[in-house]
């Protein structure tokens, strides 16, 4: 991560806090043989975890390892079904929410819950349970924003604010109520690493004052960097408890998966550059609905055999820009060509005819009906492609479920029984499943729009090497990501989106972080408007 | 001690097969407490509505009468309804539907030969589509909402056909009564298994079966689910929303006005001021009673057309207001809705605090 700022300014907080003796500090809270259970499901089996004042407490794990059943049962979403939690040594039952907050158990969340059309100080005061005076609440939004590192306008519209501020108005939201503990799940994942630098200030600013930090995320490298303590879990387990910084990321990332992580090899050869698969010249679109972006003009050229990576923060015309490749919206002929045919009239089943294939950002409910088998999933996308799915307009459920079983196979999609609904797989099964849906066809483009987003380490990995690898056989790979550590692995190029300008593919060996993040905070837009 | 809805990971097949049978004990047990209340002895009530119509051969072929056209009409909007689209105009659909198939028989009355029933039929089935696809048309256009535009056109419907039969359609040799001529026998659809029922029974009976294998074997019924559940995936797959929108409702337009045209030109035999007993309305409980699925909905129209004969039958035998057969329906739509519930949610008893408010939140 581009670290410069945090440790250049910052290095008093580094030393003298994460020296410490743990065993020296005041206990906030002290959970004890927490057990929670979900039908056959132990999703937390006797989790023992103490959280101490001005800590940053890292909690680490796959997904589906039990990080979120048990930040609920702090937060008073879920109730232990055994176990107890002491808060500052006093047995409590938090019973909701509100008395989570009450307490002093703020929660911020990876899914931010406000109202687009409502400004910041409304926003924040729908959440607080006595806002006053909206006046006097914008002054303290102003204060206590400012005083932390994150300052915040309380009258902008919430649709115009980048999703870095609007994390702001969440943790200010928490703020507000002057927490002891906040719980911040999967935080960066939203941010540029500059504004990550920033968050990462403010969080030491925390900690320093004695406010303790329950830290959820799948960055190690931030991990080590911030945190002071750090928790394991695996399948609803602690396995591990541990000092991040005296750790490497490969340390970390096999304590959580049990097993070390193979890592992400693009291979020694250079990759064998071929003929220009998909072409996007003048791409320009408006913005369908108020909270949508414009593309502006965006020209790139995608060739067999290379990964390209299109680096961005959220809400920057990802969304915008794979919905005119795979066709979802239509832009004028000339503006997408796939192998050399314009094809920007034409709708997704014609592209995927041309051996395109599409993997979009949501996986429930774009790229899967949430309530159909995983069977009738691969019909989804598959029914136009001569899989021998469909013959005479009727569909064949027999084709369909051996492919379920090949994908199910090679992917590892791990399931309960055989062909459930779709909504029934955890994240990261289900996109090995969406993935591998794709893959299975060998498509000669592919585009994937975050492919691993919410995806645990082992799952990630699988991926990324399986979008290498399909590169490396000859077809063209763009891949849409807001992670810069999965791009810097897979990418041979990267382009970076800021505001529906993109920047022209630079090789990633002559790329760095910061620049990357230069580009994102509107390098890009300048570079757009000049060319 | 609560109530608590828990989400299950999977629908329950068990659920999608119960939860009817629940909503219909419910209404009985509803109607029930109706009778007692209304000074009734809830027993003979009950076996009044809904048993005794079964055990009399000309109760039972009235019920399949009555079943018939809430079955065909109830087919097409479960199209609709799978695929996420509100057409609520079926009753206008059916007499608009009446209206074209008859115009033979009524303008041509000398058109006497095998071609005329056909023609009625297939007349009968565009007149609905295309009153349908005017709703249909204002949505994918305009984005209007199809609920009240197919809902104002029944009575636009109603009174087309109330100015036809009063009108320039009116019988006349018939002494000035707002009634049409009485139909050829070329243009009457003729009595199948020895008077039994009309061969609007087992043309309703194909038509059902064919729509079941087309939802669940044809991409054509994937098409219809994946829209249904999921637009966005639906789009992802290449499928049009606004071809399925006109495709549905001319689809359902099509079979109420089939519908509407075999009950005049069977039951009715001649054009009168009111052709239904608000078919095309009971056809939507019937849809979802029958779990929009066709084979379903058969067993659900016979359920629907019982509260027909049985309403008659309790007015007749026990001095109940007709009505209570239109309160019983909506009480059986009302349950069956909430039932459907179960099916993706599991009740929970329990004694502890939690809070269900921001559990889906987070």
């Amino acid at each position: 991560m581009g670290d410069s700022v945090a440790e250049t300014t910052l290095p008093e907080v580094d030393e003298t806090v994460q020296r410490q003796d743990r065993s020296e500090k005041e206990t906030l809270l002290n959970a004890k043989g927490l057990t929670k259970r979900f039908g056959d499901i132990l999703a937390n089996d006797n989790v023992d975890l103490v959280i101490n004042k001005g800590e940053i407490h890292a909690l680490l794990g796959e997904n589906g390892a039990g990080k979120s059943t048990l930040v609920k049962m702090f937060y008073g979403s879920l109730e232990p079904d055994a176990g107890e939690i002491f808060w500052q040594n006093q047995k409590v039952t938090i019973g909701n929410p509100a008395s989570a907050r009450e307490l002093g158990i703020g929660m911020v969340f990876q899914h931010f819950s406000l109202f687009e059309a409502l400004n910041v100080v409304e926003n924040i005061a729908l959440a607080l349970p006595n806002p006053g005076k909206m006046s006097d609440l914008a002054k303290r939004i102003e204060t206590v924003s400012r005083d932390y590192g994150l300052p915040l306008n309380p009258d902008d519209i919430v649709a115009d604010l980048p999703v870095g501020i609007r994390q702001r108005i969440e943790i200010v939201r928490c703020l507000l109520q002057e927490p002891q503990l906040i719980i911040m799940d999967e935080p960066t994942s939203v941010l540029t690493p500059q504004e990550a630098d920033q968050l990462f200030l403010t969080l030491q600013r925390l900690a320093a004052e004695g406010c303790a930090v329950l830290y959820i995320s799948h960055r190690l490298e931030e991990v080590k960097r911030i945190c002071h303590h750090a928790t394991i879990l695996r399948h609803g387990e602690v396995v591990r408890e541990c000092d991040p910084t005296l750790e490497t990321a490969a340390s970390l990332a096999s304590m959580m998966v049990g097993a070390d992580v193979a890592s992400v090899s693009a291979g020694d050869t250079k990759p064998d550059i071929g003929e220009t698969r998909l072409a996007l010249q003048g791409l320009s679109a408006g913005a369908a609905t108020p909270f949508a972006t414009a593309l502006n003009d965006i020209s790139l050229e995608l060739k067999a055999g290379e990964v390209v990576a299109i680096a961005g923060v959220a809400g920057n015309g990802q969304g915008e820009l794979f919905d005119a490749i795979s066709g979802e919206m239509r832009v004028a002929p000339q503006m997408v060509q796939l192998d050399g045919k314009p094809c920007g009239s034409k709708n997704i089943t014609w592209r995927r005819k041309q051996n395109a294939a599409f993997v979009p950002e949501e996986r429930l409910g774009h790229g899967a009906v949430p309530g159909m088998k995983l069977s009738d999933n691969i019909v989804l996308t598959r029914h136009g492609t001569g899989d021998r799915l469909v013959g005479g307009g009727f569909v064949s459920n027999v084709e369909a479920g051996a492919l379920e079983k090949r994908i199910k196979q090679a992917f590892d999609v791990r399931m309960s029984h055989d062909d459930p609904e779709a909504r029934s797989l955890s994240g990261g099964n289900l996109q090995k499943f969406v993935v591998g849906r794709e893959l299975d066809r060998k498509p000669g483009v592919l585009i994937v729009n975050q492919p691993t987003w919410g995806v645990d380490a082992g799952a990630a990995a699988l991926i990324r090497q399986a979008l290498i690898d399909l590169a490396r056989s000859g077809s063209a790979v763009l891949v849409i990501s807001q992670d810069l550590d999965e791009i810097f692995e897979i990418a041979d190029r990267i382009a970076v989106i800021s505001r529906g300008y993109l920047s022209d593919p630079e090789p990633a060996a002559a790329m760095t972080r910061e620049r990357v993040g230069l580009l994102m905070a509107g390098g890009a837009e300048a570079q757009g408007e000049v060319a | 001690m609560r109530i608590e809805l828990v989400k299950r990971k999977e629908h329950s097949q068990t659920m999608a097969l119960l939860s009817p049978v629940i909503a219909v004990a419910l209404t009985a047990l509803s109607a029930a407490i109706l009778f007692s209340i209304t000074g009734h002895n809830p027993f003979v009530g009950l076996y009044k509505f809904f048993i005794e119509p079964l055990t009399q051969q000309w109760s039972l072929e009235a019920t399949i009468d009555k079943a018939t056209p809430l079955i065909l009409i109830g087919c097409g909007l479960a199209i609709c309804y799978l695929s996420n689209n509100w057409n609520i105009g079926a009753e206008g659909q059916f007499v608009v539907g009446a209206l074209f198939g008859c115009a033979l028989p009524i303008l041509y009355p000398d058109f006497e030969n095998v071609a005329t029933l056909p023609l009625m039929l297939l007349f009968g089935a565009i007149g609905g589509a295309l009153w349908a696809l005017i709703p249909a048309l204002l949505k994918t256009r305009f984005n209007t909402n199809e609920i009240l535009t197919s809902l104002m056109l029944v009575y636009v419907a109603g009174l087309l056909l109330d100015y036809l039969v009063r009108g320039p359609w009116r019988d006349p040799d018939g002494y000035n009564f707002p009634e049409s001529r009485i139909f050829s026998d070329a243009a009457t659809l003729p009595e199948v298994f020895g008077g039994a029922m009309s061969l609007s029974a087992p043309i309703t009976i194909v038509v059902a079966v064919i729509l079941a294998i087309v939802l669940a074997k044809t991409l054509k019924g994937f098409e219809i689910r994946v829209m249904g559940e999921s637009p966005r995936a639906g789009s992802f797959a290449g499928f049009s929303a606004k071809r399925l929108t006109l495709f549905s409702f001319a689809l359902a337009g099509a079979l109420a006005g089939l519908a509407g045209t075999m009950e005049v030109s069977g039951a009715l035999n001649q054009l009168l001021p009111s052709i239904s007993p608000g078919y095309g309305f009971t056809a939507i409980i019937v849809a979802f009673l029958g779990r929009l699925n066709p084979i379903g909905i058969i067993i659900a129209g016979f359920v629907l057309a019982l509260s027909y004969i049985g309403g008659e039958g309790v007015q007749s035998a026990m001095g109940v207001s007709n009505e209570i057969a239109s309160v019983i329906q909506g009480l059986l739509l009302f349950f069956v809705l909430a039932c459907d519930t179960l099916i993706l949610y599991r009740i929970r008893f329990t004694s502890r605090r939690i809070a269900d408010g921001e559990a889906s939140h987070v």
